[in-house]
């Protein structure tokens, strides 16, 4: 009854090939837009921006770039946390060395750095594949790690390898408030959501498909190994690299190197898993997963032995909300297992339906 | 059945919004520690010190001067996420806003010094870093109080040279600083590279990645170095590791010299026997027989409340720290309310002051209960240490033994040295330094 197209005829190929053909989903996507940056800043409070809607969008931009390499190219990677962790400390290093840059054209490079970084680790993936590619991929996480700890070029020498963001500055207005911070964060993250999308529905996007669901009938046709793995090696890297360095910059504000351990890597991948592999918005629905629910979880707890006055030895409740949380994945997989994108497919079939059941 | 599970519903709500209704005459303190992982025999122990202390002094006297504290917590994990996280939560709560922030981990405490600064909430990180957050020039709202690591490490070789037989004997000695790959542990190797040219020690200094439960290799090389002492920096299972590799290559324990933050009970004991005859820093001593500690068992623990469940921990090296940090939250308190109002609930600007001008003397320790649990303090603006003395303790297989006196530590390597690295860190963000 609602979720019909009836009516909505399409005259030109733009309009056909957009990426919300349906009018509804237009006018959904624009409402959300205009909350997500008109109304959440005036209405939210400091610590639902700084540290429930910032790092929930960072850690959203981490899982889109995985998901382009392992969701849509079919490559494991486990050293996610390392592409962060480079472009973290390069765009700290871009701000330092190279002040007339700009704070944009810094977080650029420093993906680019973490691109290159992504390329040179992504070369055995034209031999190996699956696991074994992970296992490669691991080793590019404790390398970088283990280089930024010990080459003290990366953390301008500091003794204790801990690095404090400087202050974000764009054409002299300072992003130094929790809004503007979000701001900021969202506007990156909004931008390059939007390039994945259309990047995955052009030629390359259908290039790492194929890659991804047989890549020697993709040689066959003409798809070229190298480039396509590499390029979704880059691609992947560049923006992990960019949200670590805005994982820096707007949320924590310092970084050390054992921020980004193989623990993040994993959390980032378990994201894409929870969230659907290979769509984008699964990535943010993940990340809101992964990130959202131990603080709710937390909360939740507080306000229940406010309320009833339950004495519970705290040890007991923090044990208690991990294994909640652990529990809720093993439900939740069991329930859809191509993740919870896929359960907001199901249900929008059914809303084309609705009310009726069939 | 729909009214109950909506009044039910309301309820969750209304316990969303702040807990308990804020009542006036209330102090409130986060207590954000980690009861998870593997560090969480620390962060329970101390957490558990703090708010049994905090709640002893409600029991006992009422609150400081009729105001009474209050605590929430909140799990951090030890993650400097979830550590930002729960500080935004928790500090605007209570009638005045968070008090201070006890962080208990170096990496949320660099994470918060600028956000606690913004926001005017003090934050103590005690026996902890940032380190040269001791200059209160620069660090207006950060207090690493009692002792710094760098404090901390001269009295560690003011120990080892009393042991050699005097300071001059370290000269041709052999040193390994077997140290926690972490921001944590790599604190004190510039001030360990000094002292090494100034008494002639060779210094080598031995890294162990995260988490640290796999040191063969270390002290493979330790084996080969032959050096004279071992000082042992871990953190977590680290420690217990270390002490069982160790004896297995047969290194002697009674060379083996810990910081604080290995010289806790969940630290010797799992390495058995192994850990029998090795020294240990503190900066808290453990035991009950203290009166403080005393008034606890009775005030809080007597009435069925008190934060562990197994009594066996009451008394244990880490509770005693978190009973400190009450001490000092409580008497920073009170010496603010001297101040700025006497039985009204204060500020965070104002209990940095509160803080800033604590002098606990021995006179004062002894009406505490406390003389002996801690040494006296007297902070000021410059210094926001405020103590820089040590006691070294030896494990005897059941408790820590108290082997020697406050050792004292050399502010004349420290205190340069820690000018130095603030006065870079004010360049660096652009502070003007106060004037004390």
């Amino acid at each position: 009854m609602l979720y019909r197209e009836a009516g909505q005829f399409k005259s030109t190929y733009a309009e056909d090939q957009q990426i919300f053909p349906i009018r509804q989903d237009r006018v959904a996507v624009l409402a959300l837009l205009v909350v997500a940056f008109v109304v959440v800043p005036l209405v939210a409070n400091q610590y639902w921006l700084s540290a429930i809607l910032t790092p929930f969008l960072i850690f959203a931009l981490a899982a889109l770039g995985l998901n382009i390499l392992t969701g849509y190219a079919g490559q494991l990677s486990l050293g996610t946390a390392a592409f962060m962790a480079a472009g973290a400390f390069m765009a700290y290093n871009f701000v330092l060395r190279m002040p007339w840059l700009g704070i944009i054209p810094s977080f650029i490079l420093a993906g680019i750095c973490a691109a290159a970084v992504g390329i040179v680790f992504g070369l055995p993936s034209l031999r190996i594949k699956g696991f074994y590619l992970a296992v490669a991929t691991l080793a590019c996480q404790f390398f970088v790690l283990w280089a930024i700890q010990r080459i003290g070029w990366f953390t301008n020498n500091s003794a204790t390898g801990v690095i404090t963001a400087q202050s974000v500055e764009i054409l002299g207005y300072a992003f130094d408030s929790p809004e503007r911070k979000y701001l900021l964060t969202l506007a990156i993250v909004a931008v390059l959501a939007l390039l994945a999308k259309n990047l995955m529905r052009s030629e390359t996007g259908r290039a790492f498909m194929a890659v991804r669901d047989m890549d020697v009938a993709a040689s066959v046709i003409g798809i070229p190994m190298m480039k396509t793995k590499l390029l979704a090696f880059a691609i992947s890297s560049f923006y992990c690299g960019v949200a670590g360095a805005l994982y820096a910059y707007t949320y924590l504000g310092t970084v050390e190197p054992e921020a980004f351990t193989l623990d993040l890597s994993f959390r980032i991948l378990f994201m894409i898993i929870i969230g659907g592999v290979g769509s984008i918005l699964g990535s943010f629905l993940g990340a809101a997963f992964i990130t959202l629910l131990p603080i709710f979880l937390n909360v939740l707890f507080g306000a229940a032995s406010h309320t009833f006055g339950l004495d519970i030895s705290h040890a007991i409740v923090s044990n208690i909300e991990l294994m909640i949380f652990g529990g809720l994945i093993i439900f939740f997989l069991i329930v859809e297992p191509h993740g919870l994108a896929r359960l907001w497919q199901i249900a929008k079939e059914k809303l084309r339906l609705w009310p009726f059941p069939h | 059945m729909k009214r109950t599970t909506f009044v039910l519903a309301l309820a969750l709500a209304a316990g969303f919004s702040s807990g308990a209704l804020a009542q006036a005459k209330e102090q409130f303190v986060p207590a954000n520690f980690y009861w998870v992982g593997p560090y969480a025999p620390g962060g329970s122990g101390f957490g558990g010190g703090l708010i049994d202390y905090m709640a002893m002094i409600n029991a006992r006297d009422g609150g400081v001067n009729g105001v009474k504290l209050t605590w929430d917590k909140c799990e951090t994990e030890y993650n400097n996420a979830r550590g930002v996280e729960c500080y935004e939560r928790q500090k605007n709560k209570g009638p005045t806003g968070a008090t201070v922030i006890h962080p208990l981990s170096t990496g949320i405490t660099y994470s918060l010094i600028e956000k606690a600064t913004a926001d005017k909430i003090p934050v103590i990180s005690m026996g902890y870093g940032r380190t040269d957050a001791s200059d209160g020039r620069v660090f207006p709202y950060i207090f690493p109080l009692i002792t710094n690591y760098w404090s901390q490490n001269t009295a560690k070789i003011k120990f080892i040279g009393q042991k050699e037989g005097g300071m001059d004997k370290l000269k041709g000695k052999k040193i390994v600083n077997l140290y926690h790959d972490s921001a944590y542990g790599k604190e004190t190797i510039p001030v360990l590279d000094i002292q090494a040219k100034k008494y002639g020690f060779a210094i080598t200094h031995i890294a162990v990645p995260h988490p640290g439960n796999e040191q063969q290799s270390q002290w493979l090389q330790i084996r080969q170095l032959r050096p004279d002492w071992v000082i042992l920096r871990g953190w977590g299972v680290m420690n217990p590791t270390a002490l069982k590799t160790a004896a297995r290559s047969g290194f002697p324990r009674e060379k083996i010299l810990g910081v604080w933050w290995s010289g806790a009970e969940e630290d010797v004991i799992p390495a058995g026997d192994a850990a029998k005859g090795y020294y240990a820093a503190a900066f808290n001593l453990p035991g009950t027989q203290h009166p403080a500690m005393k008034d606890i068992l009775k005030h809080v623990y007597g009435k069925g409340k008190g934060e562990f469940d197994d009594k066996s921990r009451i008394g244990s090296i880490y509770h005693t720290r978190g009973v400190v940090a009450g001490i000092v939250t409580v008497e920073a308190i009170r010496t603010a309310q001297a101040r700025f109002g006497k039985g009204k609930p204060i500020t965070g600007e104002q209990m940095r002051w509160g803080i800033e001008n604590l002098t606990l003397d021995a006179k004062r320790l002894k009406e505490l209960g406390a003389t002996d649990l801690m040494q006296p303090l007297k902070v000021s603006c410059k210094d926001h240490e405020g103590g820089g003395a040590v006691k070294f303790m030896q494990w005897d297989g059941r408790k820590w033994n108290v082997v020697s006196d406050w050792i004292s530590s050399d502010q004349s390597i420290v205190r340069p040295m820690i000018e130095e690295s603030a006065a870079a860190y004010a360049k660096e963000k652009g502070i003007t330094p106060r004037d004390c």
